[in-house]
């Protein structure tokens, strides 16, 4: 047998014997899911850190929530995102059956701490003079924030929270750790079964590689949209 | 119309605003000049409280606003404020930037706000920008553009924190134009500004500031042709040649 065909071989072994190809679907699934509502989580989380500060930075009496923000970010970003996962799911929710919710818990605490950093950064870049606008027409604090402050520092930062969104995805590679088929332990169950390394591992590599090519264009072209106000 | 007693401002430990004590009436045209420095800037805004005094009290159409009880954004919609570098929202197009606020308020419709916003538009020339978004404006029709903005609010009064100081030399003429036709309609106006020709032909009262405090208080043709302090001489002789 020749080169080829052994390789058209371990093809079959690898993902239609036994339809082995759905480890990688239902672990691509997981990922995406997992990628999907940590990022909504992370986002969140983000904005109210953010938020935080700005306003301890206005209210002195409120320096509280610099600290807690402070706090927060120095430990999720001082410690590795596996072994919180790992405190999350054999630690603090010991009695989650589900590893999915836990990691999605996980991933979406860990990118809360740097989605912080970076609105924050995005909403001190926009100019002193905007808020004063607002405020000067009757806007309230909020208000101004909300439709004047934020669209704008959103369309600053959106490469950086692309980029986050890109380190996310392939930071739930390690989501196996605490027993969730995601499409890097779909990839390695297969290797389990038939003792063939190459072809899953590349297989799932490009579809991570895919996946991340489709969202950065996906990206360019939202950023290309937000940016016609810029045109002059 | 506005009252301001015993003004004092604080940033840090340098004293900005020294005691200011002024009454402006209804339809005055106050002009605030002095030296870079001087306060006047920090008195505008303290008048709308972007910045919070440090003490004193500033009373508007009757009302105390430096109390803690006011409702300041009530407030602050029948004071409209121009700034020195125009502030308009640059990721809304022009009429969003004038509608926004009094639709957003639900002060008018939004078919009232944009009636209104064209209306204006028109009297300042710019109703073909209506679409266009701050970027692609010159600086004089953003300035004009952030007139509009703060008349769409229909306020009392109007604050203009050095309107013409950020422009190129040929844009400010149609600055000042709009301006004047706000002033001979009867709006109360208080100005910050270096253009002592605006000053002369528009104040109904000058204002010379220095060091925090109001060193002068007199008709434009009476301030700057006798001026009584040494500094407003020395100041003047140096705008004014």
């Amino acid at each position: 047998m020749g080169f080829l065909g052994e390789l058209q071989q371990k093809f079959t072994d690898d993902f239609i014997v036994k339809d082995r190809y759905m480890e990688l679907v239902i672990g691509l699934r997981n990922t995406v899911t997992i990628t999907a509502f940590a990022l909504i989580i992370g986002i969140s989380i983000g904005l109210v850190l953010a938020m935080f500060k700005i306003i301890a930075r206005e209210k002195k009496d409120l320096k509280i929530l610099d600290v807690i923000a402070d706090i927060y970010i120095t430990v999720i970003r001082g410690t590795p995102v596996v072994l919180q996962l790992m405190i999350w799911f054999y630690v603090v929710l010991a009695f989650a059956k589900d590893p999915i919710p836990v990691a999605i818990l996980g991933f979406g605490i860990n990118s809360g701490a740097y989605v912080a950093e970076i609105f924050r950064s995005g909403i001190q870049s926009i100019d002193k003079g905007q808020m004063e606008a607002g405020r000067s027409l009757g806007l309230s604090y909020w208000t101004t924030m909300r439709y004047i402050i934020l669209p704008q520092a959103f369309k600053n930062v959106l490469p950086a929270l692309g980029n986050e969104f890109i380190a996310l995805l392939k930071e739930t590679s390690v989501a196996g750790y605490i027993a969730v088929h995601d499409l890097t332990r779909g990839a390695y169950n297969i290797r389990n079964m038939t003792y063939d390394s190459f072809l899953p591992l590349i297989a799932s590599a490009t579809i991570y590689l895919v996946m991340v090519m489709i969202i950065s264009s996906l990206l360019s072209a939202l950023e290309r949209r937000l940016r016609q106000s810029d045109r002059s | 119309m506005i009252e301001v007693r015993n003004l004092v401002k604080d940033f840090g430990n340098n004293r900005v605003l020294d005691g200011i004590d002024q009454f402006i009436e209804k339809g005055e045209k106050i002009v605030v000049v002095g030296p870079s420095g001087s306060g006047k800037s920090t008195f505008l805004r303290c008048l709308n409280l972007l910045e919070t005094p440090t003490s004193g009290e500033i009373y508007f159409q009757g009302e105390e606003i430096t109390s803690p009880k006011v409702d300041i954004n009530k407030v602050r919609r029948k004071m409209g404020m121009v700034f020195q570098h125009f502030n308009l929202f640059p990721h809304m197009n022009v009429l969003d930037n004038i509608t926004f606020a009094p639709a957003h308020l639900k002060l008018m419709s939004k078919e009232e706000a944009e009636a209104k916003a064209e209306a204006l538009l028109k009297r300042v020339g710019l109703i073909d920008k209506a679409k266009a978004y701050p970027n692609q404006l010159s600086g004089g029709q953003k300035q004009r553009i952030a007139i509009v903005r703060a008349l769409a609010m229909s306020p009392d009064l109007m604050l203009f924190d050095e309107p013409t100081s950020a422009l190129d030399p040929e844009m400010v003429g149609e600055v000042l134009e709009v301006m004047k036709e706000l002033a001979e309609e009867g709006m109360t106006m208080i100005v910050v500004t270096h253009e002592m020709g605006f000053a002369k032909e528009v104040g109904t009262r000058v204002l010379f500031m220095d060091e925090g405090k109001i060193l002068e208080d007199a008709p434009p043709e009476e301030l700057f042709d006798n001026p009584k302090t040494d500094r407003a001489k020395e100041f003047l002789s140096k705008v004014l040649k």
